[in-house]
């Protein structure tokens, strides 16, 4: 590995652990800006004085801000990011990490949607300008952006569990894989069409490249010009815009999760929301972020790898 | 000078929903033939009759009431929003492309975080701060997100604008630098924002809608998130609620989408 690449790497993952401290210090200090009164919503109003002052002093939230910040670093060093408010016999770590794989498979399945649309979709309505599928393109393209998931959402329910009684309704406990087709297309929908776009564009773009005059010139034929050399040479502009849709797609799953009663981080976000279970409310948020400056540090280090160029700037 | 109705009927799809929607929250609370907030537990969750055209919802309020008195509620927030956005937007991203430097670094650096950042669990961790999130709370939450495209719009133009022979002029004159800034860089970033700030009006109630649906919104007043809320608790049992209140949503957005497409086209020949 060279020392310009090594130096790439080591700013960038610098730069992300900065930005996730950055996110998770400002969370911690506007949660505790609440006037609402944690202690309110776990004990109830009615609640006497003396269990009041007890559960706060049990939650530490009668401490000086500083020692709850570093009670709060601390439970992040030790792997556990606290206990939650409400259920004092769980850590935040282990809520977070039985809900966790439900919004990963979700996510990843609304990607896998958009990804398996709009690739080809956009490259043959690239190929084909003006022709059907271009028409298909601009079609997928329209609905994904005009219809937002609160409402594909539903629709999609209606339709496939309702009307044509194919896919299995919210809350059906032993759906398995098949329950997960529409919470994906709810909110791969979005992404599909700004994927369609970006494909289209970029092999629109790399088509008319020397390299693939030369390849068509030499006899090659269409299907392998579009895959192996257009495609593989579109495909890095529209990963980059697929990476930077990931918080659409985590947005998405908030919703969807209520929309389709499943469990998930969305879920469990919005219950710890309604109780002010701080502990929670903050391991979520540091979550998202990991999850957020991961992918882009994967994207920036495959981008450095792929491209030399990258690294200079 | 062409006759009315042949203007009327030109009138692109975008802008008619567009004025559909202006009127609804101009004149709905007064054309609206219920109270949305009134009681019927007779005919909760009616089909749409002569009485009801869109038929009725939770304790039976009159969807279409709802619909007309939440239109005034999506366009107070989503106009509130906008403006706001517009010009916190606007001032961060012309200094920002006018300035370079450290506060070029500053917005942008903020800007690619709060963008890529779900607006979602950002607004929500916001909105985690009041104990009941009324009308000016969402519009704070929003805006802390929704100022972002204007300042990317707004640096851009402004990285283009300061190069020109009249700002070069104004700077050889000797104006000072906030002087160029307030006459000559922002009075000529107009039709891009005007562009940007008409969809933008659509994701604003979009995004309204969004966190009224995930029952943050405020509280007391019709909102059409919290009746799709409301209709999708019933939605296998009674669909026309979350059909109507989706609908109008969804029509809302896209009319306001068209809208800036239509007026890009009109406001740049070159497109």
């Amino acid at each position: 590995m060279s020392a310009g690449l090594l130096r790439y790497l080591g700013t960038r993952s610098l730069r992300a652990l900065l930005t996730v401290f950055g996110v998770v210090t400002l969370v911690f200090l506007v949660v505790r800006a609440v006037p609402g009164d944690p202690v309110d919503a776990i004990l109830g109003d009615q609640a006497s004085p003396g269990d009041r002052t007890a559960m706060r002093a049990a939650l530490h939230l009668d401490a000086p801000l500083l020692t709850q910040y570093g009670l709060f670093l601390g439970s992040v060093g030790d792997g556990t990011l606290g206990r939650s408010f409400r259920r004092r016999d769980e850590t935040v770590a282990s809520l977070i990490t039985q809900v966790f794989p439900d919004t990963l498979a979700l996510a990843l399945a609304a990607f896998a949607v958009a990804w398996l649309l709009a690739l080809p979709l956009g490259t043959l309505a690239a190929a084909k300008r003006g022709s059907r599928w271009d028409l298909g393109a601009r079609g997928v393209a329209l609905f994904g952006l005009a219809v937002p998931g609160i409402w594909l959402g539903p629709l999609l329910i209606l339709l496939f569990g309702v009307i044509l009684r194919v896919l299995p309704l919210p809350g059906d406990e032993d759906a398995g894989a098949r329950g997960l087709i529409l919470p994906a297309l709810t909110v791969g929908a979005a992404l599909s069409a700004v994927l369609t776009r970006q494909t289209r564009g970029a092999m629109i773009e790399v088509l008319s490249e020397q390299y693939v005059l030369a390849a068509r010139a030499r006899g090659v034929s269409t299907a392998r010009v579009l895959v192996v050399h257009a495609l593989r040479n579109a495909l890095l502009p529209v990963l980059t815009v697929g990476a930077a849709q990931l918080g659409a797609v985590l947005s998405g799953t908030v919703i969807t999760e209520k929309i389709f009663e499943r469990e998930g981080l969305g879920s469990l976000f919005l219950d710890a929301f309604f109780a002010r279970d701080i502990p929670v409310i903050q391991g979520c948020v540091l979550v998202v972020a990991l999850l957020y400056v991961g992918v882009n540090l994967a994207v920036d280090v495959a981008y450095g790898l792929v491209d030399p160029r990258v690294r200079l700037s | 000078m062409k006759p009315l109705r042949a203007r009327l009927r030109k009138l692109p799809l975008g802008v008619v929903l567009v004025l559909l929607f202006a009127l609804a929250a101009l004149l709905g609370p007064l054309v609206a033939p219920h109270d949305p907030a009134q009681i019927d537990l007779d005919h909760e969750y009616a089909a749409p009759s002569f009485a009801h055209p869109l038929g009725t919802g939770d304790n039976g309020t009159d969807v279409l009431s709802v619909l007309l008195h939440g239109a005034r509620l999506a366009g107070t927030i989503g106009g509130l929003v906008v403006a706001l956005s517009l010009v916190t937007g606007t001032l961060a991203g012309a200094l920002a492309g006018y300035r370079g430097g450290l506060i070029d670094h500053a917005v942008t650096g903020t800007a690619d975080l709060v963008q890529s950042f779900p607006a979602v669990v950002l607004n929500v961790a916001l909105l985690a701060v009041v104990a009941r999130p009324g009308v000016l709370h969402l519009v704070v939450a929003l805006v802390s997100n929704g100022w972002v495209i204007y300042a990317r719009v707004a640096r851009g133009q402004t990285l283009a604008i300061r190069e020109r022979e009249y700002v070069q002029a104004a700077r050889a004159l000797g104006m000072s630098e906030s002087r160029i800034l307030l006459r000559h860089i922002l009075p000529n970033l107009g039709g891009p924002l005007v562009i940007q700030a008409t969809s933008g009006l659509g994701a604003a109630i979009l995004a309204e809608s969004t966190l009224s649906f995930l029952g943050l919104g405020p509280g007391k007043s019709a909102s059409w998130g919290a009746l799709l809320d409301q209709g999708s608790a019933v939605l296998l049992r009674f669909p026309h609620v979350a059909l109507f209140a989706g609908g109008t949503i969804a029509l809302t957005v896209l009319g306001f989408n068209l809208a800036g497409d239509w007026l890009r086209d009109r406001l740049d020949p070159r497109r």
